[in-house]
């Protein structure tokens, strides 16, 4: 099972050399998801007799994380749904993007979402379920920005990644709580345990894990991303934005519902929001005329449906949302597939100016038919199950049921007219001028949509065994005290049908009517002031304020300040806790210095006295370089071979640079007044004054290191050398090396920008600065190794 | 004589010749303090700060396209290759499942070259690094504008 999860991670690094083959490249990248369907559906006889499946890799075992898959009734379903779907959007976007030089670019990303949200649904363990969790918010950030050039697709890319990736550390810190509160990280140990809604940390837990579930399945009022989103490409936004990754928030909640749910903070809060965003939704999606933002804002009403569902208290409540997941899955897909192929072939995706397309694509209008159908809930299709089921659900429940059922039907009744205008908009009525005109719809393009349309039909009338095949396992997973699955179409003169009819005719009379629904609704609109997405941007312009301020503040690129400040706080705060905390020790008088350290000191002193008095800029140079020579030969002395060596280095190299950059610079001028010299000299003797007695302070006391015996001991024996130094620094503490030498990479591609960009004023004096200071920290990390042995 | 013939404008005929001598010896004695690292003091770190001094005399007194030219491959490449030598010496012990950068060594010793392990193709890595960061913030520099 890991095998077929990070597949899709393996062939994204090759995607751009595939995608090279030419025109059959999305059925050769189809093969992949057609593999992993076959694979789940392998499972089908397994999942039928209520088995779960785990696997287990080790991860970081020190920290209780593993990379452990767990396959039961619910993510077997949404594993197909990743998986089948997939494969017909893989094959859609070869034709889709035809000959587009990033295909192999849109190959490779969405590769690596088919892959997270794999790992998602099967992950076992609550920390690499987070990790796939991130993963596909990334993912959809780069898909949503393909068109990079695009600053609406920019723009529309980061507000889902902020909104998402920003309930995703919620649900972190949410599921790190419920792993120590649950005593485990796996899952399924979880599920088989004890509930902790008795738990202390109960409410926070809960709380933290449905905000992040509501920002990935875009409820209110984290919603205004999904139709942003709408600027990807087609294929995306039917496969992430309506089959799939916004489900992951509606799959987090059934998933986690034996352990967290059953409390009346779980029920209230889920049925609150998902009824509100239900109505949200639907009410949003009529006042729109670009096809895709209708289809956003009823998937957003979709996604409420599944959340109100997981908060209806009813036995029937899991088996509804599990068939109204599938229901809505099929469709949408679907609708959003036939969206694209109208922008494709049209050039515009504005209703209004649609017409006629039936006659030029008459399998796409077929398929567009059966989804919209579906949609709509008209008997024999699949939605009509799910329509039935959520009224009689909504009638059956606990809490409200009149008032649930009122805003469930009012909902379907606007979702009715949605569906109605996608599909007599386009493709009836006079054929319209439109940017492009169409021609014939490659296979690759029609197929999908009709697949999904036909399957949405054959759902319905093969009702019984869906339900027995997908539905009862995955309820079974979901809740205990389900009712037991038994889907049928016919259930005779009920309540549910009569709300059925009601909702379909009232749907006919609202599009029929649908100017005045605007009319009405510009009425009652509260405007832009109410909206989240209003809000969210007034947010992002604070925080870059902030940002700008503080970085002005902060940041004002005067070197000489920055010196002047930390050396300032470092007199300041270690100065006052050598003072406080002093306790009367002698200083060491320094009667063991002998003639050689004398002598070196003197030569160091002097040469510091020449570079405050020189005229030139390069004896100043020269001057400061035997201050570093001087140096090195103290370490020398003092028995640390390699410190000095590097330091010859050092100091060899940053005379070399030195000289190069004072070449470029005008002749030699002094800027600062006497009282600014003044100041910096009090400020530079208190520093120095400060180092002095905190080292004779610290050489004074006798310390027992721990670390020094061991490497000496281990270094040999473990790490095969003689050099404790190196051996530390290749082998014991390899990886701080690691990460220190690729910070130097990043520094010298930061030191060709600075040069390449040729900054208008004080171009390299600040940037020497920054290279020596990055020399100084090898040196001073090199040093603290010294002083360790 | 046809080597100072293209020297740079101005550069002197001292340091010309004396580059001639130094820079091999540099080259020698950088590798020297590499491999000697893990015994002795020395180390890849070090190393490359050597061969960079080595190069950087060659630009200034040969001028900076002969350097390049020297050096064959862009300083980019070499960072770049040098933080993947290190990298794939720390995953060499991941197939041995353990963990990230253990040291892995061969059992038996070679004849000449002795124990050869990946804490020694590490600093390699180091080397070529510290080697390209350092040349190419000398480079940048020397470019003319």
């Amino acid at each position: 099972m890991h095998v077929a999860v990070l597949s899709g991670f393996v062939f994204s690094l090759a995607a751009i050399w595939i995608a090279r083959i030419g025109k059959l490249r999305g059925w050769l990248f189809a093969l992949l998801p057609l593999a992993l369907t076959a694979y789940f559906l392998s499972f089908a006889p397994r999942i039928a007799d209520g088995d779960a499946i785990i696997h287990t890799l080790e991860w970081v075992p020190s920290l209780d994380i593993a990379l452990s898959f767990h396959l039961d009734g619910l993510s077997w379903v949404f594993a197909l749904l990743v998986s089948g779907i997939g494969f017909f959007v893989f094959v859609y976007a070869g034709d889709y993007f035809g000959n587009d030089p990033l295909v192999g670019r849109f190959y490779a990303y969405i590769l690596i979402f088919m892959a997270s949200m794999l790992g998602l649904v099967l992950a076992d363990n609550l920390i690499a379920l987070f990790i796939f969790w991130e993963l596909t918010s990334f993912s959809s950030y780069l898909l949503i920005g393909f068109k990079h050039e695009d600053e609406a697709a920019r723009k529309a890319a980061l507000q889902a990644l902020l909104v998402t990736g920003g309930g995703g550390l919620a649900l972190m810190a949410g599921l790190i709580l419920l792993g120590l509160a649950g005593g485990t990280f796996e899952i399924s140990a979880l599920l088989a345990g004890e509930s902790v809604t008795d738990h202390a940390h109960y409410v926070p837990i809960a709380l933290l894990v449905m905000l992040g579930a509501f920002t990935k399945s875009a409820q209110v009022p984290f919603h205004f991303w999904l139709p942003g989103a709408m600027t990807a490409p087609s294929p995306v936004s039917a496969y992430l934005h309506s089959a799939t990754m916004v489900k992951a928030g509606v799959y987090l909640l059934a998933r986690l519902s034996p352990v967290l749910g059953g409390t009346d903070l779980w029920h209230t809060a889920l049925a609150a929001v998902g009824g509100a965003t239900m109505l949200t939704g639907a009410y949003l999606s009529l006042r729109h005329t670009d096809l895709k933002r209708i289809l956003a804002y009823s998937t957003i009403s979709a996604l409420g449906t599944l959340v109100f569902l997981q908060g209806v208290e009813s036995p029937l409540a899991a088996q509804a949302a599990m068939v109204f997941l599938i229901v809505h899955s099929l469709y949408k897909g679907a609708l959003f597939l036939i969206a694209g192929i109208i922008e494709h072939e049209t050039g515009t995706r504005d209703v209004t100016a649609l017409g006629g397309l039936g006659r030029m694509m008459p399998l796409v209008a077929v398929a567009a038919a059966l989804a919209a159908l579906s949609m709509a809930g008209i008997p024999p299709f699949f939605g009509f199950v799910g329509k039935e089921l959520l009224y009689e659900t909504t009638l059956d429940a606990l809490e409200v049921p009149g008032l649930f059922t009122a805003v469930a039907v009012v909902s379907n009744i606007i979702l009715v007219a949605v569906a109605a205008l996608v599909f007599f908009r386009p493709f009836t009525g006079r054929l319209t001028d439109t940017p492009k005109q169409p021609h014939p719809v490659p296979v690759g393009m029609w197929l999908g949509p009709a697949a999904l349309g036909v399957g949405s039909l054959l759902a319905g009338l093969l009702v019984a065994s869906v339900g027995d095949t997908f539905i009862a396992p995955a309820v079974a997973a979901i809740a205990e005290d389900a009712a037991e699955v038994h889907l049928a179409l016919w259930h005779g003169i009920n309540p549910m049908l009569i709300l059925s009819v009601i909702t379909v005719l009232a749907g006919i009379a609202v599009y029929r009517y649908r100017h005045l629904y605007s009319r009405i609704a510009d009425r009652i609109d509260p405007g832009e002031r109410l909206s989240p997405a209003h809000w969210y941007a007034r947010g992002l312009d604070l925080l870059n304020a902030v940002a700008r301020l503080q970085t002005r503040v902060l940041q004002h690129g005067y070197l000489r300040i920055y010196l002047m400040v930390i050396h300032l706080v470092l007199v300041g705060l270690v100065g006052l806790t050598l003072v406080t905390h002093w306790d009367g020790a002698a200083l060491p008088r320094g009667d063991d210095v002998g003639i050689v350290e004398a002598t070196l000191v003197a030569i160091i002193a002097v040469a510091m006295l020449y570079v405050l008095r020189a005229r030139s800029r390069l004896a100043a140079v020269v001057a400061l370089g035997v201050v570093g020579y001087g140096v090195a030969l103290i370490f020398m002395i003092y028995g640390a071979p390699d410190l000095a060596m590097t330091q010859f280095s050092i100091e060899t190299l940053t005379v070399i640079l030195m000289v190069l950059i004072l070449y470029r610079l005008p002749p030699f001028a002094r800027f600062s007044t006497r009282l600014q010299r003044r100041r910096d000299a009090v400020v530079a003797v208190s520093v120095g004054a400060l180092i002095t007695v905190l080292v004779l302070l610290a050489s004074a006391v006798e310390t027992q290191s721990l670390l020094t015996p061991f490497f000496a001991e281990n270094s040999y024996t473990e790490a095969q050398g003689r050099n404790i130094v190196n051996v530390i620094l290749v082998d014991f503490r390899g990886g701080d090396t690691m990460g220190e030498i690729t910070v130097l990479a990043v520094a010298a591609f930061g030191v060709i920008a600075l040069l390449k960009l040729k900054p208008l004023r004080q171009p390299r004096v600040d940037l020497t600065s920054s290279v020596e200071g990055e020399t100084e920290e090898e040196t001073e990390a090199l040093g603290v190794v010294e002083e360790v042995i | 004589m046809s080597q100072l013939d293209n020297r740079p404008k101005g550069a002197s005929l001292i340091l010309l010749t004396a580059t001639r001598y130094l820079v091999p010896v540099l080259f020698l004695f950088s590798f020297f303090v590499l491999i000697r690292g893990h015994n002795e003091p020395g180390g890849g770190f070090v190393g490359g700060l050597i061969a960079a001094s080595a190069f950087a005399l060659y630009a200034i007194a040969r001028g900076l396209e002969g350097a390049r030219q020297l050096l064959r491959v862009p300083t980019q490449t070499l960072i770049g290759v040098g933080l993947l030598i290190a990298f794939g010496s720390g995953l060499v012990g991941v197939l041995y499942g353990r963990p990230f950068l253990t040291g892995i060594w061969n059992a038996v010793p070679l004849p000449v070259v002795g124990k050869i392990g990946t804490p020694g193709i590490f600093d390699i890595g180091v080397f070529l690094t510290v080697l390209g960061v350092a040349l190419q913030i000398v480079f940048g520099l020397m470019e003319e504008d």
